[in-house]
């Protein structure tokens, strides 16, 4: 089962921008294209947590900011020679709205 | 007894659902028809031609006085519809009452006037129907300007259209590029350069800001300043659903009326179709979806089954001469793939947008002639797997051609320029080519192309393949970056020839293979775009790496650091005062003296930024650049001032230089030094740019290094006066700016050119010396300025770094 919930209007993000919503796993990263998809992943790269929020966004992938791993917003997979993976959140768009599956946002992660 | 059928709006949404109901159910009811407008239903969508003057208002009526006879309809035209009143079942005009048994409202949609100051001036008018035509061609008859507000379908078709009148046009478009709910930048780049070739003005991320004038509109205002004449400024900035009455009436309301599969609207007596009502939360402005509405409508009417179905609509523009088509919704789902095609030299364009092996969206600009077949792959949601390989070429060709690595150079203009240094164009290098010049060599002897700096090598040679075709093997180059095949070069040199003035155009000339580049390109371009174009030329924030988009350094953990900038290395114990409040107040884990005389304060949150530097602005501090790719910090000793053996105003020189430099952006950072005398205590003989002082003047180093590598300055000039160094240095570093290669440092880009070459370019030519000062100064005019000033203004008035949610406070499951 999804429980979306609404978070933001698209239009809160910049164009080939993020920003992040605060949950209880840690910040997850909202990422607006240039052609206005929207993805949501961890906020932190596999390679040292770097904040993939604060990297570049080009067509569906994102340099991240700290050692330029690239990382494909639909697979959540680091591209290239590098491995490792970023988990994914749904997310859809309705009347300019995005709405994220929270499903396993909302509760505490386990101890 | 006929029941009796009231129908409110005499559209091309009622029209055809009446000739529908009409065709299979003629005596059903009993109909009235109310128009606000003077005359029955026309092609509205043909205003635009009438406009222009292609058409006659005759040729696009579509129910003349004879269809609503024949069909006994009761016309009450130029009779709007003022309240309904459900509880009688009857509406209310002006002629009086009217009873109904069903009414359908539809009433469509009126222009959206944008609320500023003077939008209700004489002069100041919509795009929706006859009326508002008329009004334009009498505007026209005397010429003058006209403004558009608005870059989509209707202000472009009306811009072309007034063009054609006679009229000079500007459109003002607030977004970055045209009708950005249809076409990609990419598009938007070629349908601006094509609008703009017909002399029509167009400003885009136009903020307007009033109307101005008295007894009727003469100007438009907008944010920045900028104000433009104005006979007669349309509003073509979005339309809204023209749902007031049945607000009133108390129906159901969203954005448009709401109505069911059926066209039922919360009273089951009343029905509305057309551009006025919200079907599944969508409100439609193109007519292929509301005449599906019709069929809809008229089966509901004769009480057979029927459920309308979101379809896929497409766009075209209708303007003359423009080919353009866009479909699928760009804003919605993930899992999508890019498929994407350019050829400069034509002005094409086209991008296929992939989920899951089937076509979702559709752009094409300049070659439209599968558009058809593609938007029938998308309907019919056929799996493209087995042609993917060459989808993008079109129903016609099986052959998987690849993208033409010389299609940028190909693309030039005869007259473009190549070699920047000796002023010479691509037509005079064919020309030698031609005449036997068949290698780099020859072709340097005869021309003096790539003679000097040799910046233009790469594209010299690929003018020679282009020419002799196999006959001659260019050495490969590295392109920049996947993304193209161009060098950093080749493109510096295209961007100034061809006057590409936006990302976008870039891109599109230079047939980038990606829609949007990478995080190699962007930057780089990003940079010589600023560089060559400084006031024209909008800095792109998005195309920035995570430092200079923050003003601030990213650390391992995720924090910032702030370094505030110490002119010429000299601080006052009221700054230091500042810094330490600071760093008390925003808990600041580590304070640091750097190696560049000023002070950093390491372990900032994001979030504490923009207090931070509004505390330090009010001490009069602003940023030190310590991120950027531009000017860092200029070092420098006690000098003449205090020093026993200073010979010179060190210190003073390096003030003045940094106040200078600041703020300015260049391929890699740029570090300077001056030294009071060959003692060298700032350290001058490793910096991008070090001044020694000596007795007799000042002597000025250049191409110095130490961080990955270690390398003595070399002797640019000695010269007698501080205003000769300084013009030295400044005229060094813009030299640098408009031809190193992003990402290298002064060093490396003096060993491709030699310091000769530099040295004539700034030494021995003073006029250009002066000339290269004024471009710096030109640029600086924008860029020295403080950006966590601005930043802080910015997040203070419209945040865009905390939190977009904050789910943790969110109930849990
Ligand atoms: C803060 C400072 C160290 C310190 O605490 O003293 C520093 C810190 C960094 N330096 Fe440096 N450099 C600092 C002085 C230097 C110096 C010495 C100097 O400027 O006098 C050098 C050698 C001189 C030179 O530039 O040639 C230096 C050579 C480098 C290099 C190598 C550059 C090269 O071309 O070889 C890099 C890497 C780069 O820029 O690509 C670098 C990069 C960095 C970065 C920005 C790495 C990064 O991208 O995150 C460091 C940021 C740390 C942080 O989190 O804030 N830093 N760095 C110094 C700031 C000086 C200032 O006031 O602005
Ligand atoms: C210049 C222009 C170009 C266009 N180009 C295209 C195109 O290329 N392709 C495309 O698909 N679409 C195009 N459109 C859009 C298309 O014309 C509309 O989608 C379509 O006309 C909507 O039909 P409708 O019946 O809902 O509304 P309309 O055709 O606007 O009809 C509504 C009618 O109701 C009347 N009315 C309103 N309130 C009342 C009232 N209270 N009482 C009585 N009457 C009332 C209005 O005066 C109007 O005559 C264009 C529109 C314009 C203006
Ligand atoms: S030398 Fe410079 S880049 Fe290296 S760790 Fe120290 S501050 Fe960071
Ligand atoms: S943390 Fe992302 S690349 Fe190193």
């Amino acid at each position: 089962m999804s429980h979306w919930i609404d978070i933001a209007a698209l239009t809160d993000i910049p164009p080939r921008g993020a920003r992040v919503v605060k949950t209880r796993h840690g910040c997850v990263a909202i990422f607006r294209t240039h052609d206005d998809r929207v993805f949501a992943l961890d906020d932190a790269c596999p390679h040292k947590n770097g904040a993939l929020s604060e990297g570049l966004v080009h067509d569906a992938s994102v340099t991240c900011p700290l050692h330029g791993w690239v990382i494909d917003l639909k697979t959540g997979l680091a591209k290239g020679a590098d491995e490792g993976e970023v988990k994914t959140y749904a997310l859809k768009l309705e009347n300019g709205r995005i709405l994220l599956d929270a499903t396993h946002l909302l509760n505490r992660p386990a101890a | 007894m006929a029941q009796k059928l009231v129908v409110i709006g005499a559209g091309m949404a009622s029209g055809r659902m009446l000739e529908v109901l009409l065709k299979s159910a003629p005596e059903a009811y009993d109909i009235t028809l109310f128009g606000a407008e003077p005359r029955g239903n026309y092609n509205r969508i043909m205003l635009s031609p009438v406009l222009s003057g292609e058409k006659d208002y005759d040729e696009i009526v579509t129910h003349d006085g004879n269809w609503y006879r024949e069909n006994a309809i009761t016309c009450r035209f130029n009779e709007a519809v003022v309240k309904i009143d459900r509880k009688q079942k009857r509406v209310i005009s002006a002629g009086g009452v009217c009873e109904y048994d069903k009414l359908v409202i539809a009433t469509g949609s009126a222009s959206f006037f944008i609320p500023v100051m003077g939008n209700d001036l004489p002069g100041v008018i919509g795009f929706r129907d006859m009326d508002d035509v008329e009004t334009m061609l009498a505007a026209a008859k005397t010429g003058g300007e006209a403004v558009i507000i608005g870059g989509g379908l209707l202000g472009l078709e009306a811009a072309a259209a007034l063009k054609a009148q006679g009229m000079r046009v500007t459109v003002l478009h607030l977004m970055g590029h045209l009708m950005e709910r249809q076409l990609d930048a990419a598009a938007g780049y070629l349908l601006q350069k094509e609008l703009e070739s017909r002399g029509i003005n167009v400003v885009c991320n136009a903020h307007t800001k009033a109307i101005l004038g008295h007894e009727r509109a003469d100007a438009v205002l907008l944010e920045d300043g900028t104000i433009i004449g104005a006979d007669l400024v349309v509003m073509a900035a979005g339309i809204r659903p023209e749902s007031r009455i049945a607000v009133d009436a108390g129906l159901h309301v969203e954005r448009g009326i709401v109505v069911d599969d059926q066209m039922q609207t919360s009273d089951p007596a009343i029905y509305a179709l057309g551009e006025c009502v919200e079907h599944d939360e969508v409100v439609y402005g193109l007519v292929a979806p509301l005449y599906d509405m019709a069929k809809v409508l008229a089966k509901t009417l004769t009480g057979q089954q029927a459920g309308f179905v979101a379809p896929a609509v497409s766009t075209k523009l209708k303007v003359t001469g423009v080919d353009l088509f866009s479909v699928g919704d760009f804003a919605e789902g993930d899992g999508r793939e890019d498929i994407v095609f350019r050829d400069p030299a034509r002005g094409v364009y086209k991008r296929i947008i992939l989920r899951d092996e089937r076509i979702i969206g559709v752009v094409m600009y300049g070659d439209t002639t599968d558009s058809a077949w593609f938007f029938g792959l998308l309907k019919e949601a056929t799996n493209i797997a087995d042609m993917r390989e060459t989808l993008i070429f079109g129903p016609g060709f099986q052959g998987g051609a690849s993208a033409d690595p010389l299609a940028a150079v190909n693309a030039l203009p005869d007259d473009a320029e190549i070699c920047g240094c000796n002023g010479v164009c691509k037509s005079t290098i064919v020309m030698a080519i031609n005449a036997g010049a068949d290698d780099l060599g020859a072709v340097k002897a005869q021309t003096k192309a790539s003679a000097s700096c040799g910046n233009c090598t790469g594209l010299v040679e690929q003018l020679l393949v282009a020419t002799l075709g196999d006959g001659f093997e260019a050495p490969k180059a590295r392109p920049i970056c996947g993304c193209t095949d161009l060098t950093h070069e080749d493109l510096r040199q295209i961007i100034k020839s061809r006057q590409l003035k936006t990302m976008a155009g870039v891109m599109q000339e230079c047939g980038w293979k990606t829609s949007c580049g990478c995080a190699t390109c962007r930057p780089a371009l990003n940079f010589y775009l600023l560089v060559e174009w400084p006031l024209e030329y909008k800095d792109d924030e998005q195309s920035r790496l995570v430092n200079e988009r923050n003003h601030a350094n990213i650390q391992k953990d995720g924090t910032f650091s702030v370094m505030p900038r110490m002119w010429g290395g000299m601080t006052t114990p009221d700054e230091l005062r500042a810094i330490a409040d600071a760093a008390d107040k925003f808990n600041v884990p580590a304070v640091h003296v750097t190696g560049g005389q000023r002070i950093d304060l390491l372990g900032v949150q994001k979030d504490d930024l923009p207090e931070i530097w509004a505390d330090l602005n009010a001490a009069g501090m602003v940023s030190g650049h310590a991120y950027s790719k531009g000017l860092r910090t200029v070092k420098t000793c006690v000098g003449s001032d205090f020093c026993r053996f200073g010979t010179q105003d060190s210190t003073g020189l390096g003030i003045k230089l940094e106040k200078t430099l600041w703020g300015s952006w260049t391929p890699h950072k740029v570090k300077l030094a001056v030294s009071g005398c060959p003692r060298n205590c700032a350290e001058a003989t490793c910096k991008d740019v070090g001044i020694i002082c000596v007795d007799s003047g000042y002597e000025v180093g250049v191409a110095g290094a130490a961080g990955m590598d270690l390398k003595k300055t070399e002797a640019l000039a000695k010269v007698a006066t501080e205003q000769e160094a300084m013009d030295l240095a400044v005229a060094f570093i813009q030299l640098y700016r408009e031809n190193a290669r992003y990402l290298d440092r002064p060093y490396k880009w003096v060993a491709k050119v030699g310091l000769d070459w530099v040295i004539a370019q700034v030494v021995d030519d003073t006029d250009n010396r002066a000339k290269l000062c004024a471009r710096f100064e030109l640029s600086q005019s924008v860029y020295r300025a403080d950006p966590w000033a601005a930043l802080a203004k910015r997040e203070n008035e419209d945040p865009t770094w905390p939190p977009l949610a904050d789910l943790t406070l969110e109930a849990a499951q």
